[in-house]
């Protein structure tokens, strides 16, 4: 046997135990480096175990994530479409008519009159005001036709809307009052027939009525209901009265919508309502009558669709952080597992020195490490699945780097603070019955 | 200066409506470097005998002093402290660390003592080399015999160089012939001199310590001086007749 002989070559201790050593310096604990290697081996000898779990806090990182970004971005998109259509934009459509006692439907029977839009210039606050009319129609230009909204308005309707020029000009006042055949062409009908050729100055037909081409119209994109807002082509309104609508003898003066625009810095609200009531008494509307027409205020509909949209999102996330927290849960159950599991560890570790704190770091960051792998890969996850969304349902997608923040900060708190209670269980153990545990 | 000093330790232990008197007024005063056994029959005491030396659980009544310093009353943290300074655990069943290999167990309390990584290395090596395991550092416990555990578990208990080793039953889960190793082991690291306290029922393994302590019901009844039998002179013995009788 060879041992005992080995001994006296080490073991040179000079002192006898009688004589006090220099006593180590007050011990620091764990250094943080082997506190990671211990977490990250305790990890690997349950390797299917910690998987599972961090799938928990992984599915819930990678939810949080896809629905906020996901949602940032669909919220994002829409409000540029409303905020497309111009900006402090007022538009009226025709409402329900009583005749006789019978309710008619919206839009049974145009209501709306182009005298009425002139009118509503007077409104103090208004800027700008178009009566607008618009049929589909085949538009030719050589060989080339389209299908295409033939929108008759008047020379305000481009400031309405803050529509700028690719190209060429609107049309002037003078134009539109002498019903002159000019046209302004949308982005993608000046594509569709006139390619990249220009088509400033070139003429088109529409119902065999030769107009000449004066603009092209910069592009806008599609409308909030999903519409191409650049497949049109303006023309002033009584040209399209007398020369594309056909006539109308019943209504001859009617429009389909009205839209305006309140001056920048006015009180929308209350351009609007000054506009309800002069459209009530053009109308001769008894105060008991409900309005024959229908008054929307773009920026309203815009704010509540992004506290709509708001909320949305807020439950989607609400939901995901949900799972989340049962992530968190299934963390503190494996890390009770592990504590019982490993209880005559832990009473080892106590009886050669470590302190509670000791076992408590030990635990805790394990916990930590573990929810933070599965929040990791929940990152990538998410923002993965967020592009994968976004071109599915082609949407720009968001990511949002605060949320990304917040779900890794999430992931690392939810093993804090699920990992706590079991650490700190593991730190109160009594080394004697844990040395003595089965 | 004393290794050990109590007056009147006591220990009672809460059971059912009353208390057990697990310990009761043991005044005994240990020097450095004295190989101690107890004995006495199951449930007499000797184990929470243990315990109180071992700093892992505190008197109800009366004193201990550690190398001078009463360590009756320490919180849990400062009595972690003594027991990674001054202390070396040996326990029946081992206590290795399933997972560690030989070398990150004996660097283990070195780790508590906030011991650089490169010096605990070095010192945990030198320590397993010591113990005769010097070729099997990177062995997990459970490439290891029993034997060969127990001496990992000595060189765990040995590397942060302590004043006294505390072993429950150190040989209880051996064979004798491996028992009388890990006892020529324990023999050898007491010459170099480090006072050994040493639990055991077992009058052979008893033999090897140079003083005895017998409790019964809690009290210590006898404590006397012995001459040591010698391990390894019994181990060599026992090869001789093992190679004569081949
Ligand atoms: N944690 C405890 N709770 C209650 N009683 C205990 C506890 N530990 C030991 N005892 C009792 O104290 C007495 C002494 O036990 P112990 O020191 O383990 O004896 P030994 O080691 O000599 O077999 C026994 O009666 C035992 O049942
Ligand atoms: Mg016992």
């Amino acid at each position: 046997m060879n041992a005992p002989v080995a001994l006296s070559a080490r073991l040179a201790r000079g002192t006898e135990a009688g004589q006090t050593r220099a006593a180590p310096v007050a011990a620091g604990g764990l250094d943080l480096l082997e506190a990671l290697r211990s977490a990250l081996g305790a990890l690997a000898a349950n390797k299917l175990r910690a998987v599972l779990t961090g799938l928990g806090i992984f599915i819930g990182v990678a939810a949080v994530i896809a629905t906020v970004s996901v949602g940032a971005g669909a919220r994002q998109q829409v409000l540029g479409q409303i905020q497309s259509l111009g900006a402090n934009l007022l538009v009226i459509w025709p409402g329900s008519v009583n005749q006789a006692g019978v309710r008619l439907g919206a839009g049974q029977r145009p209501n709306l009159t182009w005298d009425d839009a002139q009118a509503l210039l007077e409104v103090p606050g208004i800027v700008a005001v178009s009566g607008n009319i618009r049929g589909q129609n085949q538009v030719v230009a050589g060989n080339a036709n389209w299908s295409t909204s033939v929108q008759g308005s008047d020379p305000d309707l481009f400031a309405v809307q803050d529509w700028a020029l690719e190209d060429g000009r609107f049309f002037t006042a003078e134009e539109a009052r002498g019903a002159r055949k000019v046209v302004v062409l949308g982005a993608t009908v000046a594509e569709a027939l006139f390619g990249d050729e220009g088509a400033v100055g070139q003429e088109i037909r529409v119902r065999s009525t030769p107009f000449e081409v004066i603009g092209v119209l910069a592009r806008k994109g599609q409308n909030p209901m999903g519409q191409d807002q650049d497949d049109v082509a303006v023309i002033p309104f009584w040209t399209a009265r007398r020369s594309v609508m056909g006539a109308n003898r019943v209504w001859a003066r009617g429009v389909n919508w009205i839209s305006l625009k309140v001056e920048d810095g006015a009180d929308m609200a209350e351009a609007a309502e000054e506009v309800r009531s002069l459209m009530r008494q053009r109308h001769r509307l008894a105060a008991n009558e409900p309005d024959d027409f229908n008054l929307r205020n773009m920026s309203d509909v815009a704010a509540t669709f992004d506290a709509s949209a708001k909320t949305l999102s807020m439950l989607l996330a609400s939901a995901a952080a949900v799972s989340l927290l049962v992530g968190g849960i299934g963390v503190m159950n494996i890390m009770l597992v592990s504590v019982t599991e490993r209880t005559r560890e832990i009473g080892l570790r106590l009886a050669i020195g470590a302190r509670r704190r000791d076992i408590l770091a030990q635990f805790l960051i394990e916990a930590v490490v573990l929810a933070l792998l599965g929040g990791a890969v929940g990152v990538a996850a998410g923002i993965g699945l967020s592009h994968a969304l976004g071109r599915v349902a082609g949407w720009p997608v968001l990511i949002q780097m605060d949320a990304v923040a917040l779900a890794v900060g999430v992931s690392a708190l939810t093993g804090l603070f699920f990992g706590f209670w079991p650490a700190r269980r593991a730190a109160r153990l009594d080394p004697i019955a844990a040395l003595r545990h089965d | 200066m004393l290794l050990i000093e109590t007056q009147g330790l006591t220990k009672h232990y809460a059971a059912g409506e009353g208390t057990v008197a697990a310990l009761s007024g043991v005044s005994l005063a240990v020097s450095p470097g004295e190989f101690v056994a107890a004995m006495g029959p199951s449930g007499s005491g000797k184990s929470t005998f243990l315990n109180l030396i071992g700093c892992l659980d505190r008197p109800t009544r009366g004193e201990y002093r550690l190398v001078g310093e009463d360590v009756s009353r320490l919180p849990p943290d400062r009595l972690a402290g003594i027991r990674n300074r001054r202390l070396g655990f040996v326990f029946q069943s081992f206590n290795l660390l399933p997972r560690a290999d030989a070398l990150a167990n004996v660097e283990l309390p070195l780790v508590y003592g906030s011991v650089g990584r490169r010096e605990r290395r070095e010192r945990a090596a030198a320590m397993l080399a010591l113990v005769g395991l010097g070729e099997r550092m990177h062995h997990r416990p459970s490439q290891l015999s029993g034997g060969q555990q127990q001496r990992v578990a000595i060189a765990r208990a040995l590397v942060n160089e302590p004043d006294l080793i505390l072993a429950d039953e150190p040989t209880g889960a051996l064979d004798s012939r491996t028992g009388l190793e890990i006892m020529a082991l324990l023999q050898g690291m007491n010459r170099e001199g480090v006072a050994v306290l040493m639990v055991t029922h077992d009058a052979e393994i008893a033999r090897f310590a140079s003083r005895c302590l017998r409790f019964h019901d809690g009290r210590l009844v006898a404590d006397e001086a012995q001459a040591p039998a010698a391990a390894s002179a019994e181990l060599a013995a026992l090869d001789d007749g093992g190679a004569r009788a081949a």
